[in-house]
């Protein structure tokens, strides 16, 4: 008779792996997905696939050099993720080409490079957005005007490049437009793009919808409230004083909290786990700075959007935030706060 | 059978309905892993049929192993003492019933990397005779200790899986006040209902036992901590306790607590019920809370009111394996396989035995693992039941483990730096705080088995505090060595140091002109050896602190002891040293003319202060040994009287010189009261009468040819010697301190006498003297010779009858003369060497080669005279005479030269 011999304990929850977890995200991302389609048309679903199978075969590629076993890791769903979350995050518009620079690159060099998953110092999604977004700054601002929704076959022939006049095609986000108006109060007032029902036109509808799968992560313990609640408290404490103090030169709170990628930003960014604060306050404290970054980098920065900057800048502190965030161990008077040496 | 579910549901609503009173305290994390408890719950618990074997490992509790005391083959009755207890932290084992040991040798036992220990087998007899057994009925008017000690000896240790030593929990420190005594029976594992059961059945003896407890650690309080999820366990207890209470003043709360893993942790349900933290690697009753779990307050029943030792426990049988799951009865050391068979195992089914919960159990490797008294469950899962745990996946850092830690640890932190070796970090993540519940593990989504990181970095981290301590150790020893070493070198070296002052200070007497230098110099280096020797003392004193409270052996005690002993009087010898030679150079630092003088008169003082205390002792070493001669009437007591009068005299010269010389160097001009120039007049007055008498007995012998003339002879040669060598002295005086003899008080006088004084307890005046008396000796011994031989040759020419005779005694004093003459050239060598090496003093030369020259001109004198007189043997014995004395003076001038050659001064 074989006994299994194992350490305690001896029972493990059921259903609980990370495949399992990475799913639940990825569900989580589905009414986020299906507004920016509503809104923009095609070109996301097709970036999006496209996004993934360049993923997996790219990861596949780095595990066989490797020497690991393809399926077990393919199967973590963390290439998909990082796929999905990028392809959700570049424009509708964007060519064939565009995602497989930076799904390879988010893949291959900022995580398979690194150890693979759960060594990556950086979130690999957003290390490909900043590579394609400093490389490629024409083709990474061409979102499309809200309710002009691409049709299909525009959105596949955009995908392969077989439109030479893209511009004709793609309008400023709320976040650009009011960039270029800041300040100036009759032109923010023309600009019907900025007077959606809650915030920006369109983006109001993605943001909430990332919102609700944020939600439901949190829900179902997939992730806990600390980062986001930390990023949209971060946003909030920038936004606020500022918009009171001349709402003119700077965006109110709700506009700051449902436009580009805030909500996408808070609860699916700043979320991963591996480049993340890991300790609660530590969380927090990570969350807070994305926030604050996000806002200051929106309003005095050269880049409309700020989420990817904010979370690689917090990710490089993310250790530091751990180490002087360890809680109060039972039995210990205070919490450790470095080492003692 | 009623089913679990029809029993659960109305209880559970009026167990739940029966508010606390008191508020719990969550503790964080926690989980909810599937009960399971339904499967064994449900049956009452079971007795089992005797064992054909039984396994007793020697160490079923934490602590020390227990030693064996019995042999194979002994014949042993139920409840007989089979070990006894290795220490305080360690408990007997017993035996579970009477039978006969059949080995004492190593088993497979329940152990995390499956290894045998030893353990005692017993073979059970079927009768199951119980040893004599004594119960204390009085228990309540017995001291706390008797029953602490009767619970240590019955083998009582913590029965809800760590088995500490109940009596060592129990047995508090002086003045430890306990605010709240915690009995657990919260039983938050899976599958384990054990102590369910057993409060379901036995409340009555278990509210008897928590009051021996209450009795012996008197506490304000007295809690039971029980999962809501034990309904029949809480009604029961509470019916115990109502029944008890009637004629009982102790309170005892059932409280409630939710269903939460791992409210049992002794931590958490301290946690839970009074709010209260232990403090990291503190225990309990350092926050005044001492916990004890139901079954151990049971046994402890058993110990003092049956005299009952720990034998039998009761265990979930448990699992999909098993047909009939329940709980047993089952005693101490009953292999796993019996268990089994009780329950109806099915082999084919059976994937995984686990000894303890799903949470923080072992599993077994094998089926003959004795059931020990921390066995709370055997849980015999299907492969279904419990699979083969999932491929390990890389860390995300999601961060549930951390939600779920009880502790409140980074579980994902401590599992990088476990797995990296990172010690110190671990610890720096309170790694030591983990209790290893497995919580984090439970949660962990990407299946890593984190507290087998854990169990491996805490035994690293263990094993590293071992060594530390080990290491320590060998460093304390090494620096007590290093320590000795220092103090021996700091030793020697101050001997070095203070022979090195003598000869300086020595040289010093004679070199003026470095005198102040040389002496700073020296003081520097006494400093120096002081302040080693006074350090080596105190590293020695702490070493021997060091080793008194370590509890080194008395042995070793001691010898350090006697080390500081010797340390502190070398080093007070040094610090004397340091002031000797601070207060020299005070003394010399008024002028440089003066400074050498004084430094010289300094050292003669010492050196015959020495030499009077010397003489002294001596003195009265050799009055003691006179008494005691004189009282046991030995023969030699004349002998010992003469030399202790001898010695006498010497003390008192010397001190006499000691005296002289403090008055010489104190004032100007002495008053020396005592007079040694007349004490020596005497003397030779005594002496030379001795001498004649001596001379006539002599003659009269001769005349009478006696047979003893040569020894009358000789005695009147020695008498002649001594008075001849008082005589000397006695001029020696009279030259030296001639104003003495005047009684008069000039300068000059005082400062001869100051310098005479200190001759006399020279030895080389000493030698001088003694030159002096051999050459008066062999003057008179020549001249007897030279008469006697005339005698002998005026008999020839006469014709005398006893020529021959006569003749032989002429050679015998002849052969006299040249002995003494050898002796005398010998003396004479020797103090030409003495004067070269020790560099005399220039006076005594110059004096003994003046009085060689007058002698060897009167001889001279004498000679022409003789010549004159034409007495030719006469004149060759002048002729002789005066070649000796001549070589003489040579001798005396030649000492006298090389004395300041060699000694670089100019004529004094």
């Amino acid at each position: 008779m074989a006994l299994i011999t194992v350490s305690s304990p001896h029972t493990t929850r059921k259903g609980n792996h990370t495949g399992a977890f990475m799913r639940q995200v990825l569900y989580a991302t589905l009414p986020g997905i299906a507004v920016l389609t509503w809104l923009f048309g095609y070109g996301t679903l097709i970036n999006l696939s496209f996004a993934v199978i360049v993923a997996l075969l790219t990861e596949a590629l780095v595990l066989k050099i490797r020497g690991r076993d393809i399926r077990f890791y393919l199967s973590d769903y963390s290439a998909v993720i990082t796929a999905v979350l990028l392809a959700i995050a570049i424009p509708p518009t964007s060519p064939w080409w565009l995602t497989l620079v930076g799904v390879t690159f988010a893949i291959v060099i900022a995580k398979q490079l690194y150890g693979g998953l759960g060594m990556n110092p950086f979130n690999p999604a957003m290390v490909g957005y900043v590579l394609l977004l400093i490389s490629f700054p024409a083709e990474m601002t061409r979102w499309v005007a809200p309710n002009e929704a691409h049709s299909f076959s525009t959105s596949l022939q955009l995908f392969f490049g077989h439109i030479g006049d893209v511009d004709a095609l793609t309008g400023a986000t709320p976040l650009d437009t009011w960039r270029t108006w800041a300040g100036n109060a009759e032109q923010l007032a023309s600009h019907p793009i900025l007077h959606g029902n809650v915030a920006g036109m369109g983006w109001e509808w993605v943001n909430l919808a990332f919102l609700l799968g944020g939600l439901y992560l949190i829900a179902r313990g997939i992730i806990t409230w600390h980062i986001p609640a930390g990023v949209l408290a971060g946003v909030l404490a920038m936004a606020l004083p500022f918009w009171l103090i001349d709402d003119i030169r700077y965006g109110d709170p709700l506009f700051h909290l449902f436009s580009g990628a805030t909500m996408l930003g808070a609860f699916f960014i700043a979320t991963d786990p591996v480049s993340a604060a890991t300790s609660r306050n530590g969380r927090l404290i990570f969350g807070f700075l994305i926030g604050v970054l996000v806002w200051v980098i929106r309003t005095f920065g050269g880049y409309p959007d700020a989420m990817a900057f904010a979370v690689l800048l917090l990710n490089l502190s993310a250790p530091t935030i751990d180490y002087y965030t360890q809680p109060r161990t039972y039995g210990h008077k205070a919490a450790k706060r470095g080492a003692r040496k | 059978m009623n089913s679990p579910l029809t029993i659960k549901s109305p209880l559970a609503k009026s167990a739940k309905s029966a508010k606390n009173s008191r508020p719990i305290f969550d503790f964080h994390g926690g989980i909810h892993p599937p009960e399971n408890k339904v499967q064994s719950n449900s049956t009452p618990i079971q007795t089992l049929a005797l064992p054909p074997l039984l396994i007793l490992p020697l160490n079923m509790h934490i602590g020390a192993p227990a030693k064996p005391i019995v042999n194979i083959g002994d014949r042993v009755l139920k409840g007989q003492k089979l070990a006894d207890a290795n220490g305080v932290v360690s408990v007997p084992v017993h035996a579970p019933t009477s039978g006969t040991i059949t080995a004492i040798g190593p088993r497979a036992v329940q152990h995390p990397s499956g290894l045998d220990a030893p353990c005692i087998v017993l073979q059970p007899d079927g009768e199951d005779r119980w040893t004599e057994r004594h119960p204390i009925h009085n228990w309540r008017e017995c001291s706390p200790s008797t029953l602490i000690t009767r619970i240590r000896e019955a083998g009582v240790a913590g029965m809800g899986g760590a088995g500490f030593p109940s009596a060592v929990k129990v047995n508090l420190k002086q003045g430890t006040q306990i605010q709240q005594l915690v009995l657990n029976a919260v039983e938050c594992e899976p599958y384990i209902t054990a102590d369910d059961l057993l409060m379901r059945e036995r409340a009555d003896d278990i509210v008897r036992g928590i009051h021996i407890l209450q009795h012996l650690i008197k506490p304000h309080e007295t809690l039971i901590g029980i999962e809501d999820n034990k309904p029949l366990a809480i009604a029961a207890m509470r019916a115990a306790i109502e029944n008890a209470e009637k004629n009982n003043g102790g309170s005892i709360e059932v409280v409630v607590v939710p269903t939460k893993y791992p409210s049992g942790g002794e931590k958490q349900l301290i946690q839970l019920l009074t709010g209260k933290e232990v403090p990291s690697s503190g225990i309990p009753a350092q926050v005044g809370v001492v916990c004890q779990n139901i079954g151990t307050a049971l046994a402890m029943y058993r110990a003092i009111a049956f005299g009952e030792p720990l034998i039998s426990r009761i265990t979930t049988i448990t699992g999909d394996a098993v047909k009939q799951p329940g709980n047993v009865e089952v005693l101490i050391g009953t292999p796993v396989s019996h268990l089994l068979n009780h329950a109806g195992v099915s082999d084919d089914k059976l994937g995984r035995l686990i000894m303890g919960g799903p949470m923080m159990g072992f599993t077994l490797h094998a089926l003959d693992i004795p059931v020990v008294k921390t066995s709370n469950c055997v849980i015999a899962a299907s492969k279904e039941e419990l699979p083969e745990p999932a491929t390990e996946q890389p860390c995300i850092r999601c961060g549930s483990c951390a939600e779920v830690c009880p502790a409140d640890l980074l579980p994902q932190q401590l599992y990088w730096y476990s797995k990296t070796s990172d010690l110190e970090r671990a610890q720096q993540y309170n790694l030591m705080d983990c209790i290893e519940c497995g919580a984090c593990a439970y949660v962990c989504p990407s299946n890593i088995p984190l507290v087998q990181y854990y169990r491996f970095a805490k035994g690293e981290v263990r094993h590293q505090v071992a060594e530390q301590n080990k290491a320590d150790k060998a460093r304390e020893r090494f620096e007590a060595r290093q320590a000795r070493i220092d103090k021996e070198l700091a030793e020697k070296e101050a001997r070095r140091q203070a022979r090195l002052e003598a000869s300086r200070q020595k040289a010093l007497g004679q070199v003026d002109a470095k005198a102040d230098a040389s002496n700073n110099i020296d003081i520097k280096a006494i400093k120096a050896a002081s302040l080693a020797a006074s350090s080596a003392y105190k590293a020695a004193v702490k070493a021997l602190k060091t080793a008194q409270a370590e509890e080194a052996d008395a042995s070793e005690v001691a010898a350090l002891s006697a080390q500081v002993d010797q340390l502190k009087a070398a080093a007070d010898q040094a610090k004397a040293a340091v002031r000797d030679a601070a207060s020299a150079p005070t003394s010399s630092s008024g002028g440089a003319s003066d400074t050498a003088a004084a430094t010289q008169s300094d050292i003669h003082m010492k050196a015959l202060k020495s030499a009077a205390l010397e003489a002294s002792s001596a003195y009265k070493t050799a009055v003691k040994a006179m008494k005691t001669a004189e009282e046991n009437g030995d023969g030699n007591v004349a002998e010992l009287r003469a030399h202790a009068d001898t010695l006498k005299s010497t003390a008192d010269a010397a001190k006499a010189a000691v005296r002289d010389a403090n008055t010489g160097t104190a004032m100007p001009a002495p008053t020396s009261t005592i007079d040694p120039v007349e004490t020596l007049k005497k003397a030779v007055l005594d002496a030379s009468s001795a001498y004649k008498a001596a001379v006539k007995s002599v003659k009269e012998a001769e005349l009478s040819d006696a047979d003893n003339l040569a020894e009358l002879r000789s005695e009147a040669d020695v008498l002649k010697r001594k008075a001849d060598q008082l005589k000397v002295d006695l001029r020696d005086a009279k030259a030296a301190a001639p104003n003495v003899v005047k009684e008069s008080t000039t300068t000059e006088a005082a400062t001869a006498t100051q310098e005479h004084a200190p001759n006399t307890a020279d030895p080389i005046a000493e030698r001088a003297a003694k030159m002096k008396a051999l050459k008066t000796a062999y003057n008179s011994a020549n001249k007897i010779w030279k008469e006697a031989n005339a005698a002998l040759e005026r008999g020839i020419r006469e014709g005398a009858e006893n020529i021959d005779e006569r003749r032989a005694k002429v050679d015998l004093l002849k052969a006299r003369a040249e002995g003494t003459r050898a002796e005398l050239n010998e003396l004479v060598d020797q103090a030409k060497a003495g004067i070269r090496a020790s560099g005399s003093d220039l006076k005594s030369l110059k004096l003994e080669a003046a009085r060689a020259e007058s002698a060897l001109g009167s001889k001279i004198k004498e000679l022409e005279e003789a010549k004159k007189s034409a007495d030719e043997e006469r004149i060759n014995v002048l002729y002789q005479e005066r070649d000796m004395l001549k070589r003489e003076a040579e001798l005396a001038a030649n000492a006298l030269k090389s004395a300041v050659d060699e000694q670089g001064l100019s004529d004094v």
